[in-house]
Order: C-alpha cells, then sequence, then structure tokens
C-alpha cells in the first residue's frame, strides 16, 4: 500500500525512490539512516522518484546534508519547497536560560508562599465574618440547603468509614494495653487506658484525618472545578456572593458536622475496645461501661467534641482556601489538592498540640 | 494515492437509549476532497466525527479509514491508522500541564524513534506553518487566546504529517478576522500537504471557502452529500434554510 523508501548509490548519485513520510521511514529509520550516513558527502542527489516527500522526512535528509544544499539536486518543485520551508528554520533554537535554584532563595520563596497562604486564608476567614454578620442581620439570605447538604455528605456519609476505622484502632489498642497491663497485673486500668486516649486524643484526631482526606479533597477540587468552569463567575453575575454559597456553608457544615463524627467514632471506638478487653481479659462489658464515668472525667468528652469543632473549622477553611487558588489548568487542580489534604493533616496536628499544652490540667483524673 | 476512499461509512445507525440520532448514513471521503459536515444543533455532527475516529461505536454500520476498521482493528494497526491522522478538537484540548512546545512534540516523543534535536526542528516547523514563533513554545495553553489556542491545537495535530485531518468546528469561538486568518491558513495547509480534511461546522464562511464538498445532516439521514454547488442547490427545506438563513445574515 506504502511505496517502501529506498535509497541507492548509482555511480556517484544517490537515487531516492518511494514515499518518503515519517509513516513510511519509520519502521526502516535505522537501516536509512545507515544508508544515510554511507552517502555522506555525496555531490548529486536525485530526488525525483520520491512520490511524497513531508517534513518530517525532509529533517532526516537536511541533517544528513550537514545543513546545506548539495552541489546537484534533482526534485520537483513541490518537494523542494518543503526543504526550503526545513531550510530556513535557524539551526538551533535559542536556549531557555536555566534558572539556578539559590538555596537562600528557594527558602525565601517557599516563607513567602506559605505567608500569602496565612494572608489568604486570613481574608477568607474575615470574609466569613461579614457574610456571618450579613446573615445576622439578612436571615432568609441563610444558605441552609448547601449547609444541610454539607453535613450529610461529609457527615452522614462518613459514617461507616468511621466506624469502620476507629473499631479496629479500639481492638488494637485495647489488646496491645492488655498484653502490658497483664503482665503488671494492672488488668483494670485498661478502662482508663482506653477512655482517656480514645475520647481525648484519638477519636478527634483519627476522624480529622479521615475527614481531611474524605471531604477536604473533594471541596478543594469541587471548588478547584467550579472556577475552571467559570460556574463561580456565574453566580457573581447573579448576584450571588461565592463566599456566602460555597464557602461559607462548607465551613459551617464540616464545623457542626465533625463534633458528631468525633462522637460518633469515639464511640465505635470504646466499643472495640470494650470487645477485645472481654475477650483478652474477660473483664465484662458491664463493668467497662460502669466504670467509664469513675475513670475519665466528663472534662475529656468536652475536650474532645471542642477539638472536633475546632478541626472541622481549620480543614474547611484551608481546603475552601486552596479551592479558590486553582488556575484554569489540570495541574493546578492536582497540586492544590495535595496541598490541601497535607496542609490541612499538619495543621490539625498543630492544633492539637497547642490543646494538649492549654488543656494540661483539665480533666486528668487525680489517683 | 491510491483509489480506495480515505474514509467510508456504510449503515452507520447511531441511538443512544431509544433515541435514534443516526439511521442508515453512507458516506466516501476521496483522498484530496475537502468535505463539510453541516446540520442543525443536536444532529449529531460531532457524533459522527466521533465515530469516525473510534471514539464511539456506531449502533449499526461499518467504519473504514484507509480501508481499516478504526475500532475493530488490533492495537498496532490502529495505532498506525491513528497516527495518519490528525484531529482539532472544538475547544483544543491542549495538555494544560505541558508548555505549546512540549503539546506539539508530545506525538512526535511518542514514537520513541525520533532524537530531540529532530524533534525540535519539527515542532519549530509546525509552529512555523501555523505562523506563532519558537518563543510561543514556551507558552503554556492557559497563557494562549482563543485563536492561538486553535492555531497551536492545529499544530499538534499536523505534528505527526497526517493525510487526513478531522476538524469540529474550527472556527467556533473566533471573531470574523481570526476566523478568516483561521480558514485561510487551513486552505493554504491542506494545499500545501495535500490534506483531506473532514470538518464540522456552522459557519457558513467557513464552508463556502473551504469545502469542496458538502454533507448534510438533517432529520437522521444524510439528506444530501457531493460537491459544494451541487448540494447547495438541493431542495430540501433544512438545506435551502440553512443557507438562506446564512446568506440574509451576511447581508
Amino acid at each position: 500500500m506504502i511505496d517502501v523508501p529506498r535509497l541507492q548509490i548509482e555511480s556517484g548519485r544517490v537515487v531516492l525512490t518511494g514515499q518518503w513520510t515519517l509513516a513510511a521511514i519509520m519502521p526502516e529509520l535505522s537501516d536509512l539512516q545507515q544508508r544515510l550516513a554511507a552517502a555522506d558527502g555525496a555531490k548529486a542527489w536525485d530526488l525525483s522518484a520520491v512520490s511524497r516527500l513531508d517534513s518530517a522526512a525532509a529533517v532526516l535528509l537536511w541533517r544528513a546534508w550537514q545543513q546545506a544544499w548539495p552541489d546537484e539536486l534533482n526534485i520537483s518543485a513541490v518537494q523542494r519547497l518543503v526543504l526550503e520551508r526545513v531550510a530556513s528554520q535557524p539551526a538551533t533554537s535559542p536556549q531557555l536560560p536555566v534558572r539556578r535554584h539559590h538555596l537562600v532563595a528557594a527558602l525565601g520563596s517557599l516563607l513567602l508562599r506559605a505567608l500569602g497562604n496565612l494572608r489568604g486564608m486570613i481574608v477568607l476567614l474575615g470574609q466569613l465574618l461579614l457574610d456571618l454578620a450579613h446573615l445576622l442581620r439578612h436571615p432568609a439570605d441563610m444558605p441552609w440547603r448547601e449547609l444541610s447538604a454539607t453535613i450529610y455528605k461529609s457527615g452522614a456519609q462518613a459514617l461507616p468509614v468511621t466506624a469502620l476505622v476507629g473499631f479496629l484502632i479500639g481492638v488494637t489498642i485495647a489488646y496491645l494495653s492488655a498484653l502490658q497491663l497483664r503482665s503488671l497485673g494492672a488488668d483494670l486500668f485498661i478502662v482508663n487506658i482506653l477512655g482517656i486516649s480514645i475520647i481525648r486524643e484519638l477519636g478527634p484526631v483519627l476522624v480529622a484525618v479521615l475527614v481531611a482526606g474524605r471531604s477536604g479533597s473533594a471541596m478543594t477540587a469541587q471548588i478547584g472545578v467550579m472556577r475552571l468552569t467559570e460556574e463561580i463567575d456565574a453566580l457573581a453575575t447573579m448576584g450571588v456572593s461565592r463566599s456566602l454559597r460555597v464557602v461559607l456553608p462548607k465551613i459551617l457544615g464540616l464545623t457542626v458536622a465533625m463534633p458528631l463524627i468525633v462522637l460518633w467514632t469515639s464511640a465505635i471506638a470504646l466499643l472495640g475496645g470494650m470487645v477485645a478487653a472481654m475477650l483478652q481479659l474477660d473483664l465484662s462489658l458491664l463493668y467497662f461501661v460502669d466504670n467509664l464515668p469513675r475513670a475519665v472525667p466528663v472534662a475529656n468528652l468536652y475536650i474532645g467534641l471542642g477539638k472536633g469543632v475546632v478541626f472541622g473549622f481549620v480543614i474547611a477553611l484551608i481546603a475552601c482556601h486552596f479551592g479558590l487558588r486553582v488556575k484554569p489548568d489540570s495541574e493546578s487542580l492536582s497540586a492544590n489538592t495535595t496541598r490541601a489534604v497535607v496542609t490541612a493533616i499538619t495543621a490539625v496536628i498543630l492544633v492539637d498540640a497547642v490543646f494538649a499544652i492549654l488543656t494540661r490540667h483539665i480533666g486528668v483524673p487525680s489517683l | 494515492m491510491s483509489a480506495a476512499p480515505i474514509i467510508e461509512l456504510r449503515g452507520i445507525s447511531t441511538r443512544f437509549g431509544t433515541q435514534f440520532i443516526h439511521r442508515d448514513i453512507d458516506m466516501r471521503v476521496e483522498a484530496g476532497q475537502v468535505l463539510g459536515l453541516v446540520g442543525g444543533s443536536g444532529s449529531g455532527k460531532t457524533t459522527l466525527l466521533r465515530q469516525m475516529l473510534g471514539l464511539l461505536r456506531p449502533t449499526a454500520g461499518s467504519i473504514r479509514l484507509f480501508g481499516l476498521d478504526p475500532g475493530e482493528a488490533d492495537l498496532l494497526i490502529r495505532q498506525t491508522l491513528r497516527r495518519r491522522l490528525g484531529v482539532l478538537f472544538q475547544h483544543g484540548a491542549l495538555f494544560s500541564a505541558l508548555s505549546v512546545f512540549d503539546n506539539i512534540a508530545f506525538p512526535l516523543r511518542e514514537l520513541r524513534c525520533l532524537d530531540e534535536d529532530w524533534i525540535r526542528r519539527l515542532v519549530d516547523l509546525k509552529l512555523d506553518m501555523v505562523e506563532l514563533t519558537a518563543e510561543h513554545g514556551r507558552l503554556m495553553p492557559a497563557e494562549l487566546s482563543g485563536g492561538m489556542v486553535k492555531r497551536v491545537a492545529l499544530a499538534r495535530a499536523l505534528a505527526l504529517e497526517p493525510e487526513l485531518l478531522l476538524l469540529d468546528e474550527p472556527t467556533a469561538g473566533l471573531d470574523p478576522e481570526r476566523s478568516q486568518n483561521f480558514v485561510n491558513l487551513v486552505g493554504v495547509l491542506q494545499q500545501a500537504l495535500d490534506l483531506t480534511v473532514v470538518m464540522v461546522t456552522h459557519d457558513l464562511h467557513t464552508l463556502t471557502s473551504l469545502a469542496t464538498h458538502i454533507a448534510v445532516l438533517a432529520d437522521q439521514r444524510l439528506v444530501a452529500c457531493g460537491p459544494r454547488q451541487e448540494v447547495m442547490a438541493v431542495d430540501h427545506p433544512f438545506i435551502r434554510g440553512f443557507f438562506a438563513a446564512k446568506a440574509g445574515k451576511l447581508l
């Protein structure tokens, strides 16, 4: 179907025949390149029998001629045009100046970017406060539908996965602690260990990590795509505030939903711990439930729920901030989603440390 | 070239759910033709184009590109087939993560047998063909205007030296002057590279200045297909309406 490109050297003349196109030369490329190299320096080239010459083949020839016209060239006018196009191109294109990465400059730009993000988040926070003030004066503008959608999507739909993870973590901690406690003969302290660690610390942090990965990334991606497709601009032209209708319900919704998921996950994790303690230490479920209020002051529950509120707020704020920074290309979308999740988890751990320091005297049972 | 048609559609029917898009469409595109595919909104022009590309399968009927089935042939044949055609999507479909240069170089690099210097020369050549300079190669797609996106997409479509070029709404979203420039550009390239072109368009101006042949889709059928002058004279309510409405607007 395709005339195979051929090259013959006949008494000092190089004769090319067949179809010299990218598709045709590709299968024979190494052979043709060898033959062209062998013909190097030939003065006379006959291309009159070439049925088709495209620019890929023209570049191949032009390079074989070392970027100069041969002394004698027999070629049709159309194909000469193709070669002239190639010949008119500069041999090398100007090189891009290579950006040198300087350590100090890199650190500085990193810091500037972090400050820029911080500033962006403060602006977003300020806008949120303004919106809340507006809602106080005009309660009818409250985006109830969007709010309930957020609570359903990031709260109700997260229940199964958080329950599964919570239950397994409860079982794991109970088993590991039971091994240690039994060797000390302090079996009964399993209630204290499980109660304090799960309600005060593990429950909220575990949920925060899960929700940051699940709902945080979804929020960033959603706002990002709404920016790509100009939906946000469309909202603005209809006189609907993007912060009031898109950002505020997400932040409020997750702030409301998080403590509820924390409560649920902590309960399931305790259940897992109770089951494991029953199997491993023969501690009855009833004993566990009876002793939980004594071993764990109720302040721990409040601290756990308080963490839930703050974590939910932080995750949603960071997710919305990065979502609004998405530029109209796919690379930026993926980069900002990654950043949102990583920043949210880091911020949650940071806030958790602050909580630990501030509440160090509260809710710790005195023996 | 060989006498076999570049594209041959036989008995194409398409159904989405219970709704028929096409019924029993037969069409041939010969080498060197510039075929304009017209029809009302929702008449399945783009669907037909996607079927020619093998991106969609028709419910019934057969499609032959260069005598091969774009959907059924094995991977290697399909690859060689795809390399013989270039596509210009309606919105350009440039890879937003790659610069203009890398976008055009992408199909060439995928061949895995050209060296970087060769690729660089070819990309510069294609940029030159669509009247852009090497400096434009460094820009990212997000930094381009609508007309430039079309040009870069055309350069990418031409990167593999295709014999067949498929254009989806080549001038949609361009102002009249740019659209005229783009049409001229496609015309010049079609002559110079000896391309067969199939284009979907709404624009009468594009149609009259480029197309040698016209195919009209209406009422789920191909109501006319042939040389431009003949098709424009066909007495069919859609064709009369289409050309009359557009002609009226031009005045």
